[in-house]
This record gives structure tokens, C-alpha cells and sequence, in this order.
């Protein structure tokens, strides 16, 4: 039980340590307060919040009718896993419908070919969720594998370093939004395959996801690179390791703890900017969701919308825990010993 | 020949002159002690030997030929054992096998880095990572990461020096004993005399800094095995003792105090707060201290 109270400490999920701190029957006292201070506090603010929220509700009105109270964005989120699940089964049975259909038709004609139809429902809001997730974790890819090799560069060459580093102060406060028009451009200009594989606005929304949350993983890389201890590169130097090597044995390693912190925080930046980019690339992801919710001006739209905002938000909390397990697990030493 | 020639070498970092005029002969199978005050050049001497600082003046021959960087005909054991925290014990062993032996078969480096473990006495924490082991341990992996690789020398840069006393003891027989088996030219850097006699075969002072030379060699004629409990007693290890200690607070009396720096104290002077300042005008400067006067009030008109 200890030991899984530490695995909890371990992977930022403190939350729960002082429940299984409690089931081993260590110091029950303390481990009651903690619960209290821990996970009281949070639900007492929370309960707070949602009542100021209830209130604003209450009394302000707006064009498409009244701002949804805490319940009926609630009963909205429910509303929408009904359709999504209704969808489903609208597929599921469009599909059934299809094969019993294409069975008649061969019967009928047997030298002909039943021509394959897909189901064209539109995509629910748990398809859009994926859609979203896809594109940040594309994006995030195209940034790492850009932005580590660079950064090893950085933190190696003093040269290299000031060569880049102007390109980096000055496209890291960018927005996505002034990406998105160029990148859009550059898309429909060269990626012109005559079966795509990705959409253009996926690929679009990708890159500017890339583009805009590159930079703190290059940075972090380059000051791991450069904090290497001079001594472990000493050992490279006596025993005359080859520069791939180098890299690969004592580099890399070395700055590994650096690494994993900037691409913690470009995940973090990329989910931010993707919301923008899908909205104006017309991604099938949460953001164009949002606009579609916006454009559409029903009297759903609000809580709609509210849905939409608590799911990117938790989302992008868990994402950030998944990064800080990923963390714990490569880094070599906790306590920083040798 | 010597085997180890260091002729005439000197190094300065910026204006600070660190070593000047180092001369030094090690024969083969040697077993040399250079002793000296912490930040002499000590660290800078021994790395001018493993080719990671280079001399501004001055040659290092090892075997005949001229040293122009590092490599690993020289082991060096570093004084903070730098061992790679993300390997564990036989991995940073096989780190070294693996390069310098890379011709060998896998199985001959295995066995070859399976050997230096266990001769450390670490084959049960082979699979064990730096921040689990002590220091002694730890110092013990990064003799056995450097022996491994056979060098022709090995350099050992105050390897004890973090080490509680005891484990010190332990690790000085053990050096003593890996010397009795492969008759390796070593070089040792310490500050510890006692350790210098014991082990060496001969003991040369490094003058206090800046601009450390090496002092005059002197031979340690103790019979080896040399017993650490008996060798208080014995009037050789005293005289000795006394030539290396005397030796160097000489040349620390003669070097004399000097800044490297140029002191800039900030133009501040103190105020004495709970006087009255004038009140705000142009120029206004504090009041200094030696300008209050101090009124002496006549005794019958205080209050």
C-alpha cells in the first residue's frame, strides 16, 4: 500500500496517495487533514464556482436566448453522447441495411457490381474529439522531430546556436492565426496527391500546431544540451567517442530529463493552438466545432459551446499528467546524485 | 628513455598563470604521487597528461610520442568519478570496453568487462545505477571503466578524496594491490601526504600557486608491503613525512598574498537615519558620520 502511495506521489497524482496512505493505517490523523486540504478545498471551490456560475446564468441574457447554467450544459453533454450514440447506431445500421440490399441486387443481377456506398452521417462530437486529438499528436510529431535534432545542434555548436537563435526569438511569439493563412497556401500549392491521404485542413491544422509548438522543445533541448556535465563529456573525449556516438551514448542521455520538459510544455502550447487552427482551417475537430456551434446560433449554442470548453480543457489536463508520467519513467535519477 | 616525459610545460588561464616550467620523468611501472594544496594546478597538471588541456609551452611524451589529445593509451579517473547516472555499473564498464575494444568479439568484451567488475568487487551491483552505490563504490566503478581499457597509464586525480576515512583505507590497499598485479605506470594526484608515502614510490610537491612548478622528487624507500599501522611508527615514514610537509609550507610562505582582482566597493557611505535630515535640495548628500557634532546639552536644561 505504501508502495503504491509513492507510485501516486510519483506520477503527479497526488490525489490519491493519502487514500492508500490511509488503507495501510499510517498516521490516520494526517492522513485525514491531507484529504481534507487536498480534495475538500478543490470541491468546496468548485461548488463555489458553480454557483456563481448558476447566478451569471440567471440573470444575464444574450442574443440566442439565456446564458445555460452548470445543469443544463450537463444535460446538454448527456444530449450529445445520445446523438452520438444514435449516430452509431445509424451507421451500424445503414451498413446491415447495405449488405442485405447488396445481396438483393447480386441476386437480381449477378454480372454486375454492387457499387460500395460509405455511410455519409455526419461526424458526432466524440469522432470530432478523436479528429482533434489525431491532428495534435501529428502536429507534436512533426514538431519533436524537427525541433530535438536542432536543439542537440543549439546546445552543441556555439555557432549554430547564434545562427539559429534569431529565427527563434523571432517566430516563437507568433500567432497560429498569422501561420494558418500560409500554411494553408503552401498546402493546397504543393500537397496535391490524387489519392490524399490526409485532408488539407488536417495537414494544415497539423503544421500550425507544429510550427507554433516547436519552440519550447528546441530551447529545452538546446539548455539540456548545453548543461551537460563537462566531466561526463570528458568521457567522451578520453575514450574518443565518434560525434554519432557522442550523441547518441552521453548527449541524448544526458539531456533526456530537458527533453521530456519541453515536449510536456509544446503538447501543452500545440492543444492550445490546435483549437484556433481547426477553426479557421475548417479541421473536423473540436475548434470548427466551436464555430459551427457559434455560427449556428441556437439556443443549444451556448452550452454546446460549454461542453466544448470543459472537454478541451480536461483533455489537455490529462495530456499534460500522461507527459509527466512519460517523464518520471525516463528520467534516470531522482535525486540528482554522482 | 622515461616512459612519461613532461618537458618544460606551462599553462595560463587568462592572466592567471597556473603552471610554469613542469618538468617530470616517470619510468615504466613507476608509481609517482604528486602532493600539493587544493587549487595549485594539481587538476590542470594531471589533465595536461590525459590530453584535455593543452600545455601553452612544453611537451607531454607518452612512450616516445607526443601527446596532442586525449585518448585512452592514458586512463584518467576523474575526481568526481563522472559516471554516466543513466548506466548502471556494467554498463558504464561496457561504455569504455565497447569503444576502445571495438574489434573484439561480443563475447570477449563481455567477458573482458565482466572481468574489471568483478575485480572491483562490484559483480553483485553490476545492474545497479551511480545514485544507488556509496562513494566508494562509486569511486570503484571509475577505476574499473578506466583499467578496463588497458591503459598505458593511469592517472589518478585525488580518486580518494571525497571518501570517508575508512573507505579511503580500503581503496588505497586496493590500488595497492591492482599495482602488485599489473605493474601499471600510475600517476597519483593527492593532497593527503600520508596517502602519497604509502602508496608511492616517489612524492613530488607541487608548489602552492600561482604559477606551481613541481618541487625536488623524493624517493619513498619503504619496504612494500607497507603495513598503514606500522608505518606511524617507522622513522623513515617520518622523515619522509617531514621532508614533503616541510617542503611544501616553505613554498607556501615564500608565495605571497596577492589580489587577482581589483576590489571595487560600491560608493556608499553610511547614514546615520534617526538623525534629521536638511530637507530636499539640490546637491543634498548625506550627512557622514564624522560630520555630527555631538552637542553636549548643559545638565540643567534637560528635560
Amino acid at each position: 500500500m505504501q508502495r503504491i502511495a509513492t507510485l501516486f506521489d510519483h506520477f503527479g497524482l497526488t490525489w490519491f496517495s493519502p487514500f492508500a496512505r490511509l488503507a495501510s493505517g499510517q498516521e490516520p490523523k494526517r492522513q485525514f487533514q491531507l484529504i481534507a486540504t487536498t480534495i475538500g478545498a478543490p470541491i468546496l471551490a468548485f461548488a463555489i464556482f458553480l454557483f456563481a456560475w448558476s447566478l451569471v446564468a440567471r440573470n444575464v441574457k444574450v442574443s440566442f436566448g439565456s446564458i445555460p447554467g452548470p445543469v443544463a450544459v450537463w444535460t446538454e453533454a448527456g444530449q450529445m453522447w445520445k446523438e452520438h450514440v444514435a449516430e452509431r447506431k445509424a451507421a451500424v445500421d445503414f451498413y446491415a441495411n447495405e449488405k442485405t440490399r447488396k445481396a438483393a441486387y447480386l441476386a437480381k443481377f449477378p454480372d454486375r457490381t454492387y457499387p460500395t456506398r460509405k455511410y455519409a452521417g455526419p461526424p458526432t462530437y466524440i469522432d470530432q474529439i478523436f479528429t482533434s486529438l489525431k491532428t495534435v499528436f501529428i502536429g507534436f510529431l512533426i514538431a519533436s522531430a524537427v525541433a530535438i535534432p536542432i536543439g542537440v545542434l543549439c546546445g552543441l555548436s556555439k555557432t549554430f546556436m547564434s545562427a539559429v537563435n534569431p529565427f527563434i526569438q523571432i517566430f516563437k511569439p507568433v500567432s497560429p492565426l498569422a501561420w494558418l493563412p500560409i500554411v494553408m497556401i503552401l498546402v493546397s500549392a504543393l500537397y496535391n496527391p490524387k489519392e490524399p491521404m490526409f485532408e488539407k485542413s488536417f495537414l494544415s491544422s497539423a503544421i500550425v500546431v507544429a510550427l507554433c509548438s516547436l519552440w519550447t522543445t528546441l530551447i529545452n533541448t538546446a539548455i539540456g544540451v548545453v548543461s551537460i556535465d563537462k566531466d561526463h563529456l570528458n568521457v567522451a573525449r578520453v575514450l574518443k567517442l565518434g560525434w554519432a556516438k557522442k550523441v547518441r551514448k552521453i548527449v541524448i542521455p544526458s539531456a533526456l530529463p530537458y527533453i521530456f520538459t519541453g515536449l510536456r510544455l509544446s503538447l501543452g502550447v500545440g492543444w492550445m493552438v490546435l483549437i484556433a487552427a481547426e477553426m479557421l482551417a475548417q479541421n473536423p475537430g473540436l475548434g470548427k466545432f466551436v464555430w459551427d456551434m457559434f455560427q449556428n446560433g441556437s439556443s443549444t449554442t451556448l452550452a454546446r459551446i460549454m461542453v466544448a470548453v470543459f472537454t478541451i480543457g480536461i483533455i489537455g489536463f490529462v495530456l499534460d499528467r500522461v507527459m509527466i508520467m512519460a517523464q518520471q519513467l525516463v528520467s534516470y535519477d531522482k535525486s540528482r546524485a554522482v | 628513455m622515461p616512459y612519461l616525459e613532461i618537458t618544460d610545460a606551462s599553462k595560463r588561464y587568462g592572466s592567471r598563470e597556473v603552471l610554469t616550467g613542469i618538468n617530470l620523468e616517470i619510468e615504466k611501472g613507476e608509481f609517482v604521487a604528486i602532493i600539493g594544496y587544493s587549487g595549485a594546478g594539481k587538476t590542470t597538471l594531471i589533465s595536461m597528461i590525459a590530453g584535455l588541456v593543452k600545455p601553452d609551452s612544453g611537451t607531454v611524451k607518452l612512450d616516445g610520442g607526443i601527446v596532442s589529445g586525449p585518448g585512452p593509451d592514458r586512463g584518467l579517473v576523474f575526481q568526481n568519478y563522472s559516471l554516466l547516472p543513466w548506466l548502471t555499473v556494467y554498463e558504464n564498464v561496457a561504455l569504455a570496453v565497447d569503444e576502445v575494444f571495438h574489434e573484439w568479439s561480443a563475447a570477449l568484451r563481455r567477458e573482458h568487462t565482466e572481468k574489471f567488475v568483478t575485480m572491483v568487487k562490484l559483480a553483485e551491483a553490476r545492474d545497479k545505477r551511480p545514485s544507488e552505490l556509496s562513494g566508494g563504490m562509486r569511486q570503484r566503478v571509475a577505476v574499473a571503466r578506466t583499467l578496463a581499457i588497458n591503459p598505458k597509464v593511469l592517472l589518478l586525480d585525488e580518486p580518494l578524496s571525497a571518501l570517508d576515512a575508512l573507505t579511503r583505507a580500503n581503496l588505497q590497499d586496493e590500488i595497492t594491490s591492482i599495482r602488485r598485479e599489473d605493474d601499471t605506470t600510475i600517476v597519483l594526484i593527492t593532497n593527503d601526504p600520508d596517502e602519497a608515502i604509502l602508496l608511492a614510490d616517489r612524492v613530488i610537491p607541487l608548489t602552492a600557486g600561482p604559477g606551481a612548478t613541481l618541487g625536488p622528487s623524493i624517493p619513498v624507500t619503504l619496504p612494500r608491503p607497507r603495513d598503514r599501522k606500522r608505518l606511524n611508527e617507522c622513522d623513515d615514514f617520518k622523515r619522509i613525512r617531514n621532508e614533503v610537509i616541510g617542503y611544501l609550507l616553505q613554498t607556501r610562505d615564500r608565495s605571497q598574498a596577492h589580489l587577482s582582482k581589483r576590489l571595487v566597493l560600491p560608493d556608499i557611505e553610511p547614514e546615520d537615519l534617526s538623525r534629521g535630515r536638511p530637507a530636499f535640495t539640490f546637491g543634498r548628500r548625506p550627512v557622514r558620520r564624522c560630520e555630527i557634532k555631538t552637542v553636549q546639552v548643559p545638565e540643567e536644561i534637560r528635560p
